[in-house]
Parts: C-alpha cells; sequence; structure tokens
C-alpha cells in the first residue's frame, strides 16, 4: 500500500473543505435551526410525542443522516468529478497507485468531512432539545458507516457524471426523496400498512432506523437487518468501484 | 547504454475503428533526450499517454526500467514523470501545496528543500503562496514541470512543453533538461519546433498517423533537415543565368525574376557572401533577399509521400 499517496489525496482533499471553513461550518447549523423551528417548534408543538419520544428530539437522527448522506455523496462527487472537469486526472491515473488507494484518499475525506457535519448537527440539536443517547458505540459506527458508504455513493457518481447537472441529478432526483421517505421525520409505523410495506423497499429506511435505535433504543426494523442493509451497500459500492478501475470506465480511453 | 524504455509492438485502436497508435516499436536508452516530432493528431500524445497509463494499451507492451506497466506498473510509473501539454491544475490550491501533492502522490516522502530547489530554478519560489488561478500562462506551465520534478522521475516525458511559451521559459527549460539530464534522467519531449529537437535531443523519432516512420541520431537527421534557402529577388527579370553566377548552384524562379540558392547552415562557409559579390559583378540589382528554412513539415511531406509509396 502506497499510504503516503493515500494521506496526500486525504490531505489535499481537505485543504478544500478547510479553505471554506465558515461556509461548511454555518450551513448546516442554520438549516438545523431551521428544521427546529419549523419541525420541532411549529409541527412539533402539536405531534407531541412519537413512540414515547419528544417530536423534536425523535426528528435528530433523522435530520443529522439526511444531512450526512447528501454531504457525504456531494462531497466525494465533487471530489472525484473536479479532477475529471478540469483534466488534473491524469496525474492520478499516471500515478503508482492503486484503485484501493485513490478511493481511500478521495472517499476517506469525503467521509470525515460528512462526519464532521454530523457532529455539528448533533451538537446544534443537542441546544435546542434534551438528548441522551442509548447506545453511544453503536450511533458512532451507524454514523461512521453511513458516511463511508455513501461516500462511496457518491465517488460512484462523480466517475459516471458527464456533466455538473449529472453531478446533481441523483443526491437531488433519487437520495433526498429516499430520505425524506424513510422516516426522517415519521415512523414508519404512522403509515398505512400497504405503505409501510412499499416502505421497506427503500434502503435508507433501515439506516435511519438503526441509527434511530442507536439513540433512542426503539427502531421500525431490527438493528440487525439495519447493520446488514448498510454492510451490504458498502461491499456492493466498494465491488462497483473496483470494476470502474479494472475497466477503466469513464476515466481511462 | 542499457534501454530503460522499451516499446513492443504498441498498438492502440478505439471502437469506431480508429487506430491511434499502429504497431510502435522503439528502445530509450538510459540518460539519453529523445525529440518525437510529428504534426497534430499523429499520435505523440497517445504514446506517451499509454506509456504513462492514462491510455489502455490495445495490444503490445511497454516496460520502464524493466518493468512491465500493466503488470509491475507501481514500479514502472513510479520511475515516471509527466509534464502533460494541456494546463491541467486545481485553480483554488497554491503552488506549494500542488506540487508537494504530486510528490506525496507517487509514494515519496516529504523533501521540503528538495522543493524549494526545484521551485527556485523555475522562478517559482516567489509564487510558491500564489493559488495558481492567480499565475499566468506561462507560470503555471512551469507549475507542471515542477509537479513532474517534484517525485525525482527517472525517465521525464515533456509533452509539447515549449508550445505558447515566451522565450525566457523555454530558455529555462532547455536548461533544467540539460542539467536532468547530467544527472542521468532519460527524456523524451514531443515537439514541432525543430529548434527545439536541435538545441537538446540526441536523437530524433518522427510520427505520422500513429506510425513511427523513423528515429535517427540527430546529428545524422539534421544534415538532412540542416539546408536553407536563399532567395535573391531581382530588380528587372533575367531570361538565363548570367555567366558569372554559373558555377554557383542557383536555380531562376518567378519568371527569372528571382534566384534561388541552397546552402548548408552547418557548413564553414555558407557561400552567400560570394554569391552577392558575384550577384552585384553580374550587374544585377536586388530588390529585396529573404531566407527560408525546409520546414518540418516539408521533411513530413517527403516522407509520408515516401511511406505511402
Amino acid at each position: 500500500m502506497n499510504w503516503t499517496a493515500v494521506a496526500s489525496i486525504y490531505r489535499f482533499e481537505m485543504a478544500r473543505f478547510f479553505r471554506t471553513l465558515m461556509q461548511s461550518f454555518m450551513s448546516p447549523v442554520l438549516s438545523t435551526s431551521l428544521y427546529f423551528v419549523v419541525f420541532g417548534a411549529a409541527i412539533g408543538s402539536r405531534i407531541d410525542q412519537v413512540e414515547g419520544i419528544d417530536y423534536g428530539a425523535f426528528i435528530v437522527p433523522g435530520l443529522i443522516m439526511l444531512s450526512v448522506m447528501t454531504q457525504a455523496i456531494s462531497n466525494a462527487s465533487f471530489g472525484i468529478y473536479f479532477p475529471k472537469f478540469i483534466g488534473t486526472i491524469y496525474e492520478l491515473l499516471s500515478a503508482p497507485v492503486n484503485f484501493l488507494e485513490i478511493v481511500l484518499g478521495y472517499v476517506g475525506a469525503a467521509a470525515t468531512k460528512a462526519l464532521f457535519i454530523g457532529v455539528v448537527i448533533l451538537a446544534t440539536a443537542s441546544l435546542f432539545v434534551d438528548l441522551t443517547i442509548a447506545h453511544p458505540i453503536a450511533m458512532v459506527l451507524f454514523m461512521l458507516l453511513t458516511c463511508l458508504s455513501f461516500a462511496l455513493l457518491g465517488f460512484i457518481i462523480g466517475i459516471w457524471a458527464g456533466n455538473f447537472e449529472q453531478l446533481q441529478l441523483v443526491p437531488l432526483m433519487i437520495v433526498t426523496p429516499l430520505v425524506f421517505l424513510g422516516g426522517s421525520f415519521y415512523s414508519i409505523s404512522m403509515l398505512p400498512p400497504i405503505w409501510q410495506k412499499i416502505t421497506l423497499f427503500n434502503p435508507v429506511v433501515y439506516l435511519i432506523s438503526g441509527f434511530r435505535w442507536a439513540f433512542f433504543d426503539t427502531a421500525d426494523v431490527p438493528v440487525g437487518l439495519s447493520l446488514m442493509a448498510i454492510g451490504g451497500f458498502t461491499v456492493a459500492c466498494m465491488a462497483v468501484i473496483w470494476w470502474i478501475f479494472k475497466t477503466g470506465w469513464r476515466i481511462r480511453s | 547504454m542499457p534501454a530503460i524504455l522499451t516499446i513492443r509492438d504498441l498498438r492502440k485502436s478505439y471502437s469506431g475503428g480508429f487506430e491511434a497508435l499502429k504497431g510502435v516499436t522503439l528502445d530509450i536508452e538510459e540518460g539519453e533526450i529523445l525529440a518525437l516530432l510529428g504534426p497534430n493528431g499523429a499520435g505523440k500524445t497517445t504514446l506517451i499517454s499509454t506509456i504513462c497509463g492514462i491510455i489502455t494499451p490495445s495490444s503490445g507492451s511497454v516496460t520502464v526500467g524493466g518493468h512491465d506497466i500493466i503488470n509491475d506498473f507501481r514500479a514502472a510509473r513510479s520511475l515516471i514523470g509527466l509534464v502533460p501539454q494541456e494546463i491541467n491544475l486545481e485553480p483554488f490550491e497554491t503552488v506549494w501545496n500542488t506540487v508537494r501533492f504530486s510528490r506525496g502522490l507517487f509514494g515519496k516522502s516529504r523533501n521540503d528543500a528538495l522543493i524549494e530547489d526545484i521551485l527556485r530554478k523555475l522562478s517559482l519560489w516567489d509564487k510558491r503562496k500564489n493559488r495558481i488561478m492567480e499565475l499566468s500562462g506561462g507560470m503555471k506551465r512551469r507549475v507542471l514541470i515542477a509537479k513532474a520534478l517534484s517525485h525525482e522521475p527517472r525517465v521525464l516525458f515533456l509533452d509539447e512543453p515549449t508550445a505558447g511559451v515566451d522565450v525566457e521559459l523555454r530558455k529555462d527549460m532547455w536548461n533544467i533538461v540539460a542539467e536532468l539530464k547530467a544527472t542521468g534522467v532519460t527524456i523524451i519531449l514531443t515537439t514541432h519546433y525543430i529548434e527545439e529537437a536541435e538545441a537538446i535531443a540526441d536523437r530524433v523519432g518522427v510520427i505520422n498517423a500513429g506510425a513511427l516512420l523513423l528515429v535517427e541520431e540527430k546529428e545524422n537527421l539534421m544534415t538532412r533537415m540542416g539546408k536553407k534557402q536563399l532567395e535573391v529577388q531581382l530588380s528587372a527579370p533575367v531570361a538565363a543565368l548570367p555567366e558569372e553566377l554559373a558555377h554557383h548552384d542557383l536555380q531562376l524562379a518567378n519568371g527569372g525574376g528571382a534566384l534561388i540558392y541552397t546552402y548548408d547552415t552547418r557548413g564553414e562557409r555558407t557561400g552567400i557572401t560570394a554569391l552577392l559579390n558575384d550577384v552585384a559583378q553580374a550587374g544585377l540589382v536586388l530588390a529585396d533577399v529573404q531566407t527560408r528554412q525546409s520546414s518540418l513539415e516539408d521533411i513530413f511531406v517527403d516522407l509520408v509521400s515516401g511511406d505511402a509509396a
């Protein structure tokens, strides 16, 4: 393993993040505060409790997941798309690095940024609601796996994208709806029975359910199933990336 | 000298049927400077990109320092530095970080003294804290060279390094190439400019339509290409060459309105002074004088037509 190369890519990518640190920091703080004003105070005051949890607290895991997933995807997809767009990818392709080292550098940096945002949102949320985390280690594990797997997905999107519109397409048209419909702001037990069954085809349900279990010890689906879902998703993304580098799809002519 | 780079029957075809490389075979010796000349679309960049790992070859093999570029890519690529033709740089990053990144990417441990030395030689030291987007085109090209040198390559590819750069950078680059050669670095450069090949290359290869037409010692090639022509335009046309000029190798052109004299720039005497004296002796009045060198394109036309015949 060329760990020096991994560290170089990681550091170079993180530098981009630190250049815009205030934006990176302020944006999630502002959006989280808005969510709490709208969902927590305005709507939450009428809902009171969901599954025995104050609604304001109930939405915290979903809010974190929403931002972590979109941030991981957008950071990773931009991270690899930008060198393609400006042509600096020539250096990656001609360097003595294999696909795993490139992925570790780019995805590691994107996952770190997403994790940072997740922690910022958690800290902001704790200013609005009382939070006790039932399974802290599981919470960290779920967050790390989500950052990693969605950064991997973002990396694939970045390789696939032929322009900036396509770069936005998957997060906007697929991921955001899946997250909103995946129980971020409600329990799936609140849905009519037929929708409860349909919603189980949404992979994000398992992630949010597992993450919420780590917070409140209550879940829509068994936590083991959640872990398997996120583990399987990570492995699937890795397999696709391995294939991309093996065939040179969209990166090497 | 042993070959540091061996290319055997290298081919690259695209799905549309276009053959960018048609079986290139070439050995490049350690420490030599090879200039690859060719018109646009000849396959120069494809050849370099294939060796460097940016393009996957359709067939054939390449070894760098004895390492196969596919099976042993890590060892092969760690020996190679590439200065691409296009200015491809991260616009928001500083010069220093951009160059440092390249060294790390190639697995080399941090060496700030070396990077400082490279930046100073390329007149980039004062710009090290500047973002790339703040630099001029020439400065950006210097950064590309610094990036390639930062990981101490044994084989350096310069793809059209002086296309569109000023004289100062061209001279700086030639000096750097000379310094690198002195340390045993092998250099392969592509260029349109015959002067560039003349100034720095040991051997010259001519590539056209994906095929290597010739690889020759520069000295031999320059003997062929070093011919120059002097055109003497006369104020009044002459019907035939005057007696006084008969012993000069002259041709009449423009219906007798011009004399064409072909000479060798590398000879001790060009014969121009004697010719002009004899022109005056013959009572001819000069309207204008101009010289031209047989261009690379002329050589290509000769080579390609010879190739097709």
